[in-house]
């Protein structure tokens, strides 16, 4: 196969050029000049005027299978994520029954495998049940599989118990992602704290429940010498706090939602419960500090924390609908809008969806080089779309998006050298 | 008394003596086997097994024993250097030859027998000394004995053998 | 060779020296324990006092043989874990013990540095025998007899222990001990296993077990507590067993001539198989062997001088 005429972006190696691609045996074989490629037989895809990508790697996900397909399983969320370009996924471990041991690890990597349309890599629960309390079968479950440790959803609440998680995951070489949240200051809030949350009645989650979180999950993390990634920071005194850590050696790393990225509490005030997320989205200030993130490195990753509901559950009063939005098909776009609207380099906004999560998490992929595994996004830079809900191949419609008008879309996607989604 | 002597020529004399007087017991047929006293016997006692296996042409059994941990001055004196105990025989129901170089106080010769009789039930122990050098604090005399000797209490005195094979006495003083 | 002491607290306050003499007299002892009659009248006269603050059958049982092998008169006291706490400090218990004139003191306590305060206190002999997760001298030197018979050396042996490093005390005596010695130390754990400053105890720190299966003459396993797993330094038995445990597997990986060691009591299927434990490789049975002829060795050594050679 040969992937002809495209601009290659490949924030691996800072490569922005015109390319032709050869792949072979599910590899990229050769990259050569335009025109200029030698063998790669079979099909050949035009790629001129787009945009040649590694595929995306999205670090936290939730696919709801085993236990909850009736909101999204991995069938749909990966055909989804193909959709948007993603080609590896981490599923967090809030299934039924959780991911806390190797028998579900290996079922969620059999059926992703009969699926084939993305590579999913489990993240196995920190604590069984993911209850802070007793700690999962890491080791095992490595071997069957996992590719990080997540409580996500929940934080790890005693911090001894933290402490000994870092310290038994580092022993196996597994990174740690941590949801950031006291619980006790958090309590029965669905929106963030502040001027808004009163005039609207909502209880609220203030912007020091994430803060104290990561200021302790980090100082334990300090004292045990491991690393943390922190997920879904949403306020710039989380922000800061981890910016603070970053010289030191130890490597703490932090992910950002494109939600948070692209939206603030005020898209609360018709309290619509699509946009109700964990953690809230936050004022602008907040979004304006994560943006600056991204520019200045604070932010390693951008990931979707893609969590379908049904709409039923998302029908309920704001007070009690669950919380979170779905995300793969928006990924790449969002990412776009960011970089139009805020002058961002593309390669560095690329690079936390691809060369960045790639090496927290230790896996490979992410890059388009020699050798590499074929996995690689067609985008169009110049698509004008808009995103409706028959677009939306997750099984849940719970986007934030619906009705925006994106530039840049997705056109065909390929795993392994293998097509796995073309746009219509 | 006399003083004691170290030329080898006079002990070698001494050592064939007493090996003499152990001739017709070894002879005799009856079952009789020889133990050492770490450290000073055991030089004599070999002496007067290869001398006795010689005469006789009959095999002599010959065991060491370490009597260390038997000794009644343990809280008195600092010593902590044990050994082995090496017995290849069973002490039981036969004769056995006690041999030590020197004999003072009698106290050794107490250890040591209390140690075989730990081992076994002998028929009879006899005890040899090379040197006897008087001060008794035991009721216990040697039944053959190679020279009673004088020295003055500071000083002691304890048999080694040469490079040409012979045995010599050494006196030490006077540091006990 | 030299000893000087009347007490026995720690291997952090031996030097190379002493503790090859303690060797050297056990393998003595050890001859004394093959014969018919298995005693001496060494210490006839004295009084050994065993006080077991923690619950212990093989070590007490060890220390008693040995006191009753040299002719010591013994007394044993265990006291359960949660009565003692009752009423008198454990200093009052001593000085009545004291009261009763005890030539010797072998003591087992649940926290660290007791035997430590009565050997600075008592005039009379202190033997360590385990204080909380700081040192049990005696298990250490046992080992390394039980080593040195086997290997004829002990510098220059590979030398790991895996486990619970972090709450060991018989882990901290060995590696204090063997790295005396000239020993090579590996330690086999999970982080959650290992103390936070293991990076300072100059030992080779290993979180896979197999590499260094290959590569040690000894594998020393230690117990592991299920205390432990409540305190989330490990899942469950099953993955411990499969990181951490030696199995038939790992047993067959082994280098020739390289042994199994284990300071017991044994949990089968954990962190060793009875396969393992039972094999020809297991030098298990002569560790407690070697274990008498050691506590014998160090009665002799802290009981036979008087006070005014102190």
């Amino acid at each position: 196969m040969i992937v002809k005429g495209g601009r290659l972006i490949d924030p691996a190696s800072g490569r922005d050029a015109l390319a032709d691609i050869v792949i072979a045996g599910g590899r990229i074989e050769g990259i050569f000049p335009p025109g200029k490629a030698k063998g790669g037989g079979g099909e050949t895809i035009d790629a001129t005027g787009l945009w040649v990508l590694p595929g995306l790697i999205d670090m936290h996900a939730h696919l709801r299978e085993p236990g909850q397909e009736y909101k999204e399983d991995i069938a749909s969320g990966s055909a989804a994520a193909a959709a948007g370009g993603i080609t590896t996924v981490v599923c967090m471990a809030n299934t039924d029954p959780v991911n806390d041991n190797p028998t579900v690890t290996r079922s969620i990597i059999d059926r992703a495998r009969a699926v084939g349309l993305a590579r999913v890599l489990p993240a196995g629960a920190i604590t069984m049940g993911l209850e802070g309390r007793r700690l999962a079968e890491m080791g095992l479950m490595k071997r069957s599989g996992i590719v990080a440790v997540s409580d996500d959803g929940r934080p790890v609440e005693d911090a001894s118990v933290l402490r000994r998680a870092l310290e038994y995951a580092s022993t196996f070489g597994l990174p740690v992602i941590l949801h950031s949240e006291d619980k006790s200051l958090a309590g029965k809030g669905v929106m963030n704290e502040g001027p808004l949350s009163a005039r609207l009645g909502l209880p609220g989650i203030p912007a020091a429940a994430e803060e104290a979180m990561v200021c302790r999950d980090l100082a334990v993390a300090r004292y045990a010498k491991t690393p943390v990634h922190i997920t879904h920071v949403s306020t710039g005194g989380a922000l800061a706090a981890i910016g603070a850590c970053k010289e030191t050696s130890l490597g703490m790393t932090c992910d950002v939602t494109p939600h948070h990225l692209l939206l603030t509490e005020e898209a609360l005030s018709a309290y619509d419960t699509v946009f109700k997320v964990n953690p809230p989205l936050r004022t602008e200030k907040d979004r304006l500090a994560l943006i600056e993130g991204i520019r200045n490195g604070t932010v390693d990753c951008i990931a979707t924390d893609h969590a379908p509901h049904a709409a039923d559950e998302k029908a309920l009063d704001f007070d009690l609908a669950p919380f979170g939005v779905i995300g793969f098909q928006t990924l790449l776009p969002a990412i776009m809008k960011i970089h139009l609207e805020h002058d961002i380099p593309f390669m560095r906004l690329l690079a936390c969806v691809t060369t960045n999560p790639a090496r927290i998490l230790g896996i490979e992929g992410g890059v388009l080089f020699e050798g590499a595994r074929a996995d690689l996004v067609l985008f169009d830079p110049k698509a004008v779309w808009t995103l409706t809900e028959d677009r939306v191949l997750s099984k849940s419609k719970n986007s934030p998006f619906l009705g925006w008008q994106f530039t840049g879309k997705v056109v065909r996607t390929l795993l392994e050298g293998r097509t796995v989604h073309v746009a219509d | 008394m006399k003083q004691a002597p170290t030329d080898p020529a006079i002990i070698q004399g001494l050592v064939e003596r007493i090996a003499e007087e152990l001739s017709p017991m070894v002879s005799s047929g009856a079952p009789i086997a020889f133990v050492a006293i770490r450290k000073g016997g055991e030089i004599l006692a070999g002496r007067l097994v290869e001398l006795l296996e010689e005469r006789t042409n009959i095999r002599v059994p010959l065991g060491v024993l370490d009597i260390t941990l038997y000794r009644d001055d343990i809280t008195r004196r600092r010593i902590y250097e044990v050994k082995a105990t090496d017995i290849p025989f069973d002490v039981s129901s036969q004769d056995i030859v006690l041999v030590d170089d020197v004999i003072q106080t009698g106290r050794s010769a107490r250890a040591a027998i209390d140690h075989i009789m730990d081992l076994g039930r002998p028929r009879r122990i006899y005890l040899v000394v090379l040197f006897d050098r008087g001060g008794r604090e035991l009721p216990i005399q040697p039944d053959i004995t190679g020279m009673k000797v004088d020295l003055p209490e500071d000083r002691t005195i304890k048999i080694e053998v040469d490079d040409r094979g012979a045995i010599s006495g050494l006196i030490m003083g006077g540091v006990k | 060779m030299e000893w000087s002491r009347k007490d026995l607290v720690s291997i952090a306050e031996l030097s190379a020296e002493e503790i090859l003499t303690v060797l050297d007299v056990s393998a003595t002892f050890k001859e004394i324990n093959r014969r018919e009659i298995k005693k001496v009248p060494t210490l006839r006269g004295k009084t050994v006092v065993l006080l077991f603050y923690e619950p212990s059958t093989r070590t007490r049982l060890s220390f008693e043989l040995a006191a009753k092998r040299l002719s010591a008169d013994t007394v044993a006291l265990s006291v359960s874990g949660s009565s003692f706490l009752k009423g008198e400090t454990i200093m009052d218990a001593a000085m009545n013990v004291m009261a009763m004139i005890p030539d010797c003191i072998v003591i087992r306590y649940p926290y660290a540095g007791l035997p430590a305060r009565l050997a600075r206190e008592l005039s009379c002999s202190v033997i360590n025998a385990g204080d909380g997760a700081h040192e049990h001298p005696t298990q250490a030197l046992l080992d390394l007899c039980s080593m040195r018979e086997r290997f004829g050396r002990l510098a220059g042996l590979h030398v790991a222990m895996v486990g619970d490093i972090a709450h060991s005390r018989v882990a901290r005596s060995n590696v204090y001990a063997l790295k005396k010695v000239g020993a090579r130390v590996s330690v086999v754990a999970p982080k959650t296993l290992l103390p936070q400053d293991i990076s300072t105890w100059g030992v080779e720190v290993w979180h896979e077990f197999d590499p260094v299966v290959k590569d040690a003459d000894v594998l020393m396993m230690l117990r592991v507590q299920k205390e432990r797993m409540d305190e989330q330094c490990f899942p469950d038995e099953r993955e411990y067993a499969h990181f951490y445990g030696l199995d038939r597997r790992r047993v067959d990986m082994m280098k020739p001539g390289a042994v199994i060691m284990h300071p017991g009591p044994v949990n089968r299927g954990v962190e060793i198989t009875h396969e393992a434990a039972d094999g020809s490789r297991s030098i298990i049975l002569n560790q407690v062997e070697n274990g008498v002829a050691v506590r014998m060795a160090l009665l002799y050594l802290c009981l036979g001088g008087s006070a005014d050679d102190r």
